[in-house]
């Protein structure tokens, strides 16, 4: 990655991680509802995937994807206001967190039911091939919805049409509570690409680096008309599953050793020793991607609440009679 | 005119709407060089080739969710269901993303998408590939359900079908495929949907009936004319949207109506049109509203025990008969 790529992945990183850390305060003082799924820990895949991604390539998402939304280049202002159910919102309040889209730059959406989205984003790619066009489709998902049956379903159809399609898994080692180890047949998931005659790989998700190498190999394979990928990008959720929950199924020692494999941290060592940013240059970033959440948060709480009486706009394309 | 068989007229339609978009590509099991089993893609595979005609893996979730994924990106996908039964294995594809995306995302996802295949009696095929599942999708606000009930109406509402915006889910009828009806040469023939249409005319009773039931209702009239009661026949044709105006008219015309589809009477369409033609023309019936379904069973495999099952003729006569007292 040349400096300015670096940047960029880095920005996005940050981005990402103050957005859920803002998402997280705005929910304890009851200002946001709903379940809130942060990806605290795991910012290195969508920043290092999504940021080499062109606006008509497309994407599919999860529950927890406010990550995957902003490195597509969403607006973090109109994602606030969606996980605040505000008019304002991308989905005007009718989605919520787990459901940010934004169809016309290639984010065809977030999912709330595990796996959903990956037929879509294959979906996509059976569509970019049918139109004749070299745009890629990426579809983010977690090691439990690797037990899905749509997922071995469209699997098997991506390979077999040699669509092209990236599937990331993004392997923080729960569903929920359950580890994968007590879910998963396998010890890695990527190994299910075999099953598919495609190539998977396990990847450091805490690597932008890694994550940046083996993506871009993915989609130069899928652009060549050569077909998908499996990536499994080992990664771990800091926070509990959704804010509210427990923990009881792992230690602080397990949580506090994963903190120090921070993608953040570990990008910024990376680029103080290269001389890429200067402690200083990065403790400014960290103060400029504070206002930017701030204006978000400001531009979230202050806009209106959706009217009632629009409640029935949009079930149809169109007046059904 | 021409004078067509149900399932000619429906891979008419088709191939006339693929030639004039090429956004419209077809997608399912068996549907290439077999032509689909019931043969309503024969041929298509020759002229429109593999980019578009696509034979799938039996992955019914999968390829739904596939469709969704195409329609959402500037594809208009035809999906068919080798049996409408078979719906079930992707009931979250069609409730929750196909019915639900466009609401949750804000109305900015558009998702032209036909979902299209056969149910019903007839074959003695046993309880897993006999049953009508349509009411399951006229509960989940977003898709649109059609059942034409003859060969003019399956072309004109596939059209409509095909040409809108919105998912529908489009329910042929196995025991109606090999019927023949004139059905217009114009390849811009629609039939629009929300519209019923009044397949008889009579002063005394109103019969309500869908798909395979409207030509049950018809031979029913013919034998009630016989007693001097006058039958009207309307057939919904969608059954989401309903058109309730057609309906009441009929309703406060007659004064009696007996609704009759062949899905299961328990929580059918039947259940809804009788509760709203009572919640709006209560005042002008004269007895009250009789529904007609399949009885509370698996559909059997014995085709003496599947015909006892669903309402006939005779149960059709019976009903009206029932409330025709002065
Ligand atoms: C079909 C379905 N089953 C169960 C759930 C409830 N649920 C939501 S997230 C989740 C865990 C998903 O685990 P994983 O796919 O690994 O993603 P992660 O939460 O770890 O990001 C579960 C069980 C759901 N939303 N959808």
């Amino acid at each position: 990655m040349d400096k300015k790529t670096i940047l960029k992945v880095y920005e996005t990183m940050l981005t990402i991680r103050k957005f859920e850390e803002c998402a997280l305060k705005l929910f304890e003082e009851n200002k946001l509802r709903g379940s809130v799924h942060l990806s605290i820990g795991q910012e290195a895949v969508p920043a290092a995937t999504g940021t080499f991604l062109r606006d008509e390539d497309y994407i599919t998402s999860t529950h927890r994807g406010h990550g995957h939304a902003i490195a597509k280049g969403a607006r973090v202002d109109l994602a606030m206001a969606e996980l605040m159910g505000k008019t304002t919102g991308y989905c005007g309040g009718r989605g919520g967190s787990m459901h940010i889209a934004e169809v016309e730059k290639g984010n065809l959406g977030a999912n709330a039911i595990v796996g959903a989205g990956i037929p879509h984003a294959t979906g996509a790619a059976l569509s970019a091939r049918i139109r004749g066009t070299d745009q890629v489709a990426v579809t983010y998902f977690g090691d439990g919805a690797s037990n899905e049956g749509i997922f071995h379903e469209t699997l098997n159809m991506a390979s077999l049409w040699n669509l092209p399609v990236v599937f990331i898994c993004e392997n923080n080692q729960f569903g929920l509570s359950t580890p994968q180890s007590k879910a998963c047949s396998v010890k890695d998931i990527a190994v299910r690409a075999g099953a598919y005659d495609m190539p998977g790989e396990v990847v450091d998700g805490n690597d932008v680096f890694a994550v940046e190498k083996a993506f871009l190999k993915a989609v130069k394979r899928a652009k060549e008309g050569k077909g998908p990928t499996l990536l499994e990008m080992k990664t771990y959720r800091w926070k509990g599953h959704w804010t509210g929950d427990p923990e009881v199924y792992r230690t602080r020692e397990e949580v506090e050793a994963w903190k120090k494999k921070c993608p953040i941290l570990r990008l910024e060592k990376h680029m103080v020793d290269k001389g890429v940013m200067s402690t200083a240059e990065i403790a400014n970033k960290h103060k400029e991607v504070d206002g930017v959440i701030r204006k978000a948060e400001e531009f979230a709480l202050t806009s209106p609440e959706p009217d009632p009486a629009t409640v029935l706009d949009n079930v149809y394309f169109g007046e059904v009679n | 005119m021409s004078i067509k068989k149900y399932a000619v007229a429906i891979r008419d339609v088709i191939a006339e709407e693929m030639r004039s978009d090429s956004s419209i590509f077809v997608m399912g099991e068996d549907i290439g060089p077999q032509g689909g089993i019931f043969g309503c893609t024969r041929g298509l595979l020759d002229e429109f080739g593999e980019n578009r005609i696509i034979d799938t893996p039996i992955s019914e979730a999968g390829f739904t969710g596939v469709g969704i994924g195409a329609a959402l990106t500037g594809m208009r996908p035809i999906i068919e269901f080798m049996y409408m039964d078979f719906t079930y294995e992707a009931m979250d594809q069609i409730l929750n993303q196909a019915a639900k995306l466009r609401y949750m995302y804000g109305g900015k996802a558009t998702l032209p998408l036909v979902i299209r295949g056969q149910q019903g009696i007839g074959r003695g095929n046993a309880g897993t590939h006999s049953q009508s599942v349509e009411a399951f999708f006229t509960h989940i606000p977003g898709l649109k359900v059609v059942q034409p009930s003859g060969a003019r109406d399956a072309a004109g509402l596939l059209r409509t079908a095909i040409r809108d915006n919105n998912p529908i889910m489009f329910f042929e009828h196995k025991a109606l495929y090999a019927n023949s009806e004139e059905v217009p040469d114009d390849t811009d023939f629609s039939i629009p949907f929300g519209v019923a249409d009044v397949k008889r005319e009579g002063g005394d009773v109103t019969i309500i009936a869908t798909s395979l039931m409207v030509g049950r209702a018809l031979e029913a009239a013919d034998i009630l004319a016989k007693d001097s009661i006058q039958a009207e026949v309307v057939d919904p044709r969608t059954i989401l949207p309903l058109d309730m105006d057609t309906i009441n008219a009929s309703v406060r015309k007659t004064g009696r109506a007996v609704v009759v589809h062949e899905a299961h009477k328990t929580n059918g369409v039947g259940a809804e049109i009788a509760s709203r033609i009572m919640e709006d023309s209560f005042k002008y019936l004269d007895a009250p509203v009789t529904r007609l379904g399949a009885k509370a069973c698996t559909l059997p495999f014995n085709l003496v025990l599947e015909n006892a099952v669903v309402p006939g003729v005779d149960d059709i006569v019976a009903a009206v008969q029932n409330i025709s007292y002065r």
